[in-house]
C-alpha cells in the first residue's frame, strides 16, 4: 500500500480508459461501480442520451464483472446454473441469461459468450465469484477465472456505430447479426466485437487487452469524429435502458443474495422474463420452485406503462381506482422519454389487477411547493424503443 | 369520382396535421399540394447530392409535444434533438458564448458584465412567466369577446383566470410587454450592448420590425414560448431536417387512411349558394367535399384562390390589407468541412451549437433601415446553425451544411424586381459577413442555395415571403388573427376553414393551427373530438 497517500485505500480504481475519459469529463461527475471510478455523465446526461439515439456514444464497461469458464464440463456447469438452455447456443454467439437461487429468486442477469466449445465468458453487473464456485460443485473439469481486470471493454451504441467500426477498418462488421461475436486483428493482438448492448439500439461491445485500451479508444474516436461520437455515463444509460425496457438491479430487482426480507427479491416470471426459463432442459438451480411459480402465476408482474401527462411517475404507487384507495403496485423506474415522447415507466403490479384500470399517483414539485395528481396508465406490450436498425443486418449507416 | 368529407388545400405541416386529425376522426380526407413535395416551410430537400437542406425553417421548439405524442410521430420517424449553446458575435469580433451549463453561462455573462449576469436571472424568470401564460392559450381556440356564447364566455374566463394569477403588478408589465420594443424592454434589465443585442435577436426574426420598433418585444416572447421536452425556450433540430416533421405527420395521416396529392395546385375554391363545396385544380380537375380547409395564408386564400364575388362584403379588403410583409432571407450552404470562427475555442459542444451574428443593437437597426428603403443590408443580422454537426443524416460524413437565416431582406426592392443576379448579390453579402468572423469560410463552400422572400413566395406560396403567414403584431394576434371575428378557424364562407399559420397562435412549426382547426371542424360536424388537450396546463 502507498503509505505516502493516507487515503490510498479509499480511492477508487481507474479503468484503462480513464485518461481519455477524465479529459472529457469536464463536469467532474464521477460515481463508482464495482470499485471503479465511473462517470455519471461527462457533459450533460440528456445530450449523451441523444448521442445514443442520434449518433453514437461509448460507455465504459470495464467495471462489469467478467469470468472465463472453461473445461470439458463448462457448458454443463453453466447450464445447471442459468435458467436458459445454453446447449443450444452456437459458437461465437452471445446469450442473455439469468440465474436463481433454489427458491427461484433471481440472483443476477448477465450474458454468456460462447468462445469455444469448452470456453465461455460470463459477464454480469455484480461480482459473483462465490456463487460460481458453488455452481462448479460436482463438476470435474471446470475452471473459473475472474478476468474482470484482464479485459478492457467499451460499449459503442447508436445509429452510426456500425459506420464508425467500418471506418475504423473492421472489415465485415456489418455482417454481424445481433448477438454475434467477431474478431479482428488489432496491434498484434485480437479485438473481440460483439453486437450487444444495453440501449435497445444498434450497438456493439468491444473487448480488448487493457494495454491496448487507449489505442482502441484513440482509433475509435478518430474514426467516430465525423459520426458524432461521445462518451456517456450512468445517467444516459439509465434513460436508454428504460426506453428499451431492460431491468436494472436495485431498481426492478433486488439481488436475491442481498435480500433480507422474505420474498423482497423477485422471480423471473415477476420480471416478465419467463421466456428465459427453459423447463425442457435438465435440472438447473431453482427449477422446482420456478415450475411451481409458473403454474401458480407470479403475484406481481413487471409491466411497461405509458402514463398520461408529462410528469414522471417516479416512486409512484399504482392504484386500481382514481380515488387511490385500492393499491395494486409500485413504479420501479420512470421518466419522460424524449425519443418516444411519452411518459414511460416500469412498474410491479399485482398480476390479478393487470386487466383493470391502472392509475398512478404522481408527486411533483413546482418552486418548492408539492403537487400531486392521479394519471391514467396504459399497459404497453412492446419495448418503448425498438428501432428496426437494431435488428437489421447489415445495419444502416445512420 | 371518389367523394371526400374534407379537402385540405396545401400540404404544409399544419395542413397535414389538420388532415391527420380529421382522418383520425373517420373522415375521408384528401390534401392537395401544388408542389411535388410536401411540407411547405417545414421541408427537407436534397438540393445538392448528399446534402439535405431544411430549405426554410431550420430549428424546432414550438411543436407541441402533446401532438407529437398523440399522433405517434416518433413511430413515424421523428426524433427532435435539443441543441447546445450558441456563440454571439459582436461588431468588433467579440464573442458571447451561451454555454449549455448554467454556471458556465453565468460566468461567461459576468466576463462581459457582472450586472447583466445577475440581471439575466430576473429576465429569464420574467420571460418564462409570460411564456407560461401564452403556452396555456396555444392549443385552444381564442374566444370571441363580442359574442355571448357560453363557450366564448368560458374561454374568456379561462384567459382571465390565467391572467389574474400573474398578480397585479405583473398584469401591468404584461400589457406593456405587448406594445414595447425589444430594445426598450431589454433596457429594463441589461446594460451591456452585446448582451442586449443577443437577447433582442429573437425579437426581429421573421418580422418587418426593428429592435426599436414597438411590438418587437412580443416577437421575442413568441420565440421562447416553445420547449424541447419541457425545457421552455429551448430549441432543437429535427433529425433528417424539418421535413422529418411534415413527413412524420404525413405518416400519421396515411395511417388513418388520409390521402395526399402532390402536384395538385388549387386554382379556385368552389362556392355554391354561399357554401364552399370543393376546389378546382390548376389542371382543371374538380374535387368536391363537404368542407374545404385552406392551409394558405389569409391573403392568398381570399385574394388568390377565391372569387371576390363569393365573399361577403369587406373580406377581400381585409385580406388585401392583412399585414404580411416579408423581411427574411435564407442562405443554405453545403460545406466541405466544419468552419472555424475567430475567438471561439475548438470546443466539441460549442461546435455543435449555433452562431448569432448579432453585432450590436445599432447594427441591427441599421440593417432594418435598409429594409425600410427596399434594400438588403450589407451587414445583416444572421442566425446560423450547422445541423450536420449533430445530424448524421443531412450531409456526408465530415461534410457540413449550414443554415443561415438572414434579417433583413425585402420582398420588394426599391430598384425594381428581384432578379437572379440580385439574389446572388444578397447571398454574397451574407457570406461576406460570415467570412469576416471565419476567415477561409468561403473556401469551404461546395454549394449554396440563396432564398429571398421572392423565392420563398414562389416556392411555397408564403405571401411576400412572410415566414409567419402574417405578422405577429397585437392587431393580428389571438382573437384578431387573421381578422377580428374570424379567429375561430371558420371563414366567412360556410364550410370553409383555415388551418395555417395565419390563424391563432401564428407562425412557427407547431402543428397547433392545424390541430385547433380540426377541433372546430369536428365540432361543427358533430363528430367526437380527436384533438388532445395541451399537457402544459399543470406547468
Ligand atoms: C425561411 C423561413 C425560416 C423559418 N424558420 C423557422 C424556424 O426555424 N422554426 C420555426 O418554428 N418556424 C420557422 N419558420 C416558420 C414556419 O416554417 C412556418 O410558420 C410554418 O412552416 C408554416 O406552416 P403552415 O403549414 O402553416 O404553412 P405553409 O408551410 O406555408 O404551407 C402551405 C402549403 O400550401 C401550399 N400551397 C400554396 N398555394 C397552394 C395552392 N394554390 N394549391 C395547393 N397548395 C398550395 C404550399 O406549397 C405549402 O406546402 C420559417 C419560415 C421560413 C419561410
Amino acid at each position: 500500500m502507498n503509505m505516502n497517500d493516507p487515503y490510498a485505500g479509499e480511492r477508487l480504481k481507474e479503468s484503462p480508459f480513464h485518461p481519455r475519459e477524465d479529459a472529457l469529463n469536464i463536469r467532474n461527475a464521477w460515481g463508482a461501480w464495482n470499485g471503479y471510478k465511473f462517470a455519471e455523465y461527462y457533459y450533460d446526461a440528456e445530450y449523451e442520451y441523444f448521442c445514443v439515439r442520434n449518433t453514437c456514444a461509448t460507455y465504459n464497461i470495464c467495471p462489469m464483472q467478467k469470468y472465463h469458464i472453461s473445461g470439458r464440463d463448462a457448458e454443463a456447469m453453466l447450464n445447471r446454473m442459468v435458467t436458459r438452455d445454453i446447449v443450444k447456443q452456437p459458437l461465437n454467439r452471445v446469450a442473455y441469461v439469468l440465474w436463481c437461487t433454489d427458491e427461484g429468486r433471481m440472483i443476477d442477469d448477465g450474458t454468456i459468450f460462447k468462445l469455444a466449445s469448452d470456453k465461455f465468458m460470463l459477464t454480469c453487473g455484480s461480482p459473483c465469484s462465490a456463487w460460481l464456485e458453488k455452481s462448479v460443485f460436482g463438476f470435474d473439469d471446470v475452471t473459473v477465472t475472474d478476468v474482470s481486470d484482464e479485459i478492457a471493454a467499451l460499449s459503442l451504441q447508436g445509429p452510426t456505430s456500425c459506420a464508425v467500426l467500418k471506418k475504423m477498418g473492421l472489415d465485415g462488421i456489418e455482417t454481424a447479426k445481433a448477438f454475434d461475436i467477431m474478431r479482428f486483428p488489432f496491434h498484434g493482438d485480437t479485438l473481440m466485437v460483439s453486437r450487444t448492448g444495453f440501449t435497445g439500439d444498434l450497438g456493439y461491445e468491444l473487448w480488448i487487452a487493457p494495454e491496448l485500451a487507449l489505442d482502441l479508444w484513440d482509433e475509435l474516436y478518430a474514426a467516430g469524429s465525423d459520426y458524432g461520437i461521445q462518451p456517456y455515463g450512468e445517467a444516459a444509460t439509465n434513460m436508454a435502458r428504460l426506453e428499451a425496457a431492460f431491468i436494472m438491479p436495485g431498481m426492478e430487482f433486488n439481488e436475491a443474495l442481498k435480500t433480507i426480507h422474505f420474498e423482497h427479491d423477485q422471480t423471473p416470471f415477476e420480471l416478465s422474463l419467463g421466456w428465459l426459463v427453459d423447463f425442457s432442459k435438465p435440472h438447473f438451480s431453482g427449477r422446482n420452485a420456478l415450475l411451481k411459480e409458473k403454474k401458480r402465476g407470479p403475484i406481481y408482474t413487471l409491466t411497461k406503462l405509458d402514463i398520461e401527462g408529462n410528469k414522471p411517475a417516479e416512486g409512484s404507487y399504482i392504484y386500481g381506482n382514481t380515488r387511490c384507495t385500492r393499491e395494486i403496485g409500485y413504479v420501479t423506474s420512470a421518466m419522460w422519454s424524449p425519443a418516444v415522447k411519452a411518459n414511460i415507466a416500469l412498474a410491479m403490479i399485482r398480476t390479478e389487477c393487470l386487466q383493470g384500470d391502472l392509475w398512478a399517483e404522481i408527486y411533483y414539485e413546482k418552486e418548492l411547493r408539492q403537487y400531486h395528481k392521479v394519471a391514467r396508465c396504459t399497459v404497453r406490450k412492446k419495448p418503448f424503443w425498438a428501432p428496426a436498425r437494431a435488428r437489421a443486418t447489415p445495419p444502416p449507416d445512420f | 369520382m371518389k367523394d371526400y368529407d374534407a379537402i385540405i388545400i396545401g400540404a404544409g405541416h399544419n395542413g397535414l396535421t389538420n388532415a391527420a386529425y380529421l382522418a383520425k376522426a373517420g373522415l375521408r380526407v384528401v390534401v392537395v399540394e401544388k408542389n411535388d413535395y410536401i411540407g411547405g416551410a417545414a421541408v427537407s430537400r436534397e438540393m445538392h447530392q448528399g446534402w439535405i437542406y431544411s430549405s426554410c425553417s431550420y430549428v424546432c421548439s414550438m411543436m407541441r409535444q402533446v401532438l407529437h405524442r398523440d399522433l405517434d410521430l416518433s413511430r413515424h420517424g421523428l426524433l427532435l434533438v435539443p441543441y447546445l449553446g450558441t456563440v454571439n458575435f459582436g461588431d468588433d469580433g467579440e464573442t458571447l458564448l451561451a454555454y449549455h451549463d448554467e454556471e458556465a453561462a453565468h460566468l461567461e455573462l459576468k466576463r462581459h458584465s457582472p450586472h447583466d449576469a445577475d440581471a439575466m436571472h430576473r429576465f429569464q424568470t420574467d420571460l418564462a412567466r409570460y411564456a407560461q401564460l401564452i403556452r396555456k392559450t396555444l392549443l385552444r381556440t381564442p374566444p370571441d369577446p363580442t359574442t355571448f356564447r357560453p363557450r366564448d364566455i368560458r374561454e374568456l374566463l379561462f384567459l382571465a383566470k390565467q391572467f389574474w394569477a400573474l398578480g397585479e403588478h405583473e398584469i401591468y408589465e404584461y400589457v406593456r410587454f405587448f406594445t414595447m420594443s425589444a430594445a426598450e424592454y431589454l433596457d429594463d434589465y441589461f446594460e451591456n450592448d452585446m448582451i442586449k443585442a443577443a437577447m433582442a435577436s429573437p425579437g426581429i426574426i421573421g418580422t418587418a420590425l426593428g429592435v426599436y420598433s414597438p411590438g418587437s418585444a412580443y416577437i421575442l416572447l413568441h420565440h421562447v414560448m416553445g420547449d424541447v421536452d419541457g425545457s421552455i425556450g429551448a430549441w432543437g433540430l429535427a433529425r433528417g431536417g424539418m421535413g422529418a416533421i411534415s413527413n412524420a405527420i404525413a405518416g400519421a395521416l396515411r395511417q388513418h387512411g388520409g390521402e395526399i396529392r402532390t402536384h395538385a395546385g388549387v386554382q379556385k375554391v368552389l362556392v355554391e349558394h354561399r357554401k364552399a363545396v370543393g376546389v378546382v385544380l390548376e389542371n382543371g380537375d374538380e374535387i368536391r367535399a363537404r368542407i374545404v380547409v385552406s392551409n394558405l395564408d389569409a391573403k392568398r386564400t381570399f385574394t388568390k384562390i377565391m372569387d371576390r364575388a363569393d365573399l361577403p362584403p369587406g373580406i377581400y379588403e381585409k385580406a388585401k390589407n392583412f399585414k404580411i410583409r416579408g423581411s427574411s432571407g435564407k442562405v443554405n450552404i453545403a460545406l466541405s468541412g466544419l468552419p472555424k470562427f475567430t475567438g471561439v475555442p475548438d470546443n466539441r459542444y460549442i461546435n455543435r451549437g449555433g452562431q448569432g451574428f448579432t453585432g450590436s443593437l445599432e447594427t441591427m437597426e441599421r440593417a432594418y433601415d435598409c429594409w425600410k428603403h427596399g434594400r438588403w443590408s450589407d451587414d445583416p443580422f444572421v442566425e446560423s446553425v450547422i445541423p450536420s454537426a449533430w445530424d448524421p443524416t443531412v450531409a456526408p460524413p465530415g461534410k457540413h451544411w449550414m443554415s443561415n437565416f438572414v434579417q433583413y431582406c425585402p420582398s420588394k426592392l426599391a430598384d425594381g424586381p428581384w432578379t437572379p443576379e440580385k439574389r446572388d448579390q444578397f447571398g454574397q453579402a451574407v457570406i461576406d459577413k460570415i467570412e469576416r468572423y471565419s476567415p477561409g469560410f468561403k473556401d469551404l463552400i461546395v454549394h449554396m442555395e440563396v432564398r429571398t422572400p421572392h423565392e420563398i413566395e414562389a416556392e411555397i406560396g408564403l405571401t411576400e415571403g412572410n415566414i409567419f403567414q402574417g405578422e405577429l403584431t397585437i392587431d393580428q394576434l389571438l382573437f384578431n388573427r387573421p381578422f377580428p371575428g374570424y379567429a375561430q378557424y371558420r371563414m366567412p364562407v360556410r364550410n370553409l376553414y383555415m388551418c395555417g399559420s395565419s390563424t391563432h397562435p401564428g407562425g412557427g412549426v407547431s402543428a397547433i393551427c392545424g390541430a385547433n382547426a380540426a377541433r372546430e371542424i369536428l365540432m361543427d360536424l358533430k363528430r367526437p373530438n380527436t384533438v388532445p388537450e395541451d399537457d402544459c396546463l399543470d406547468e
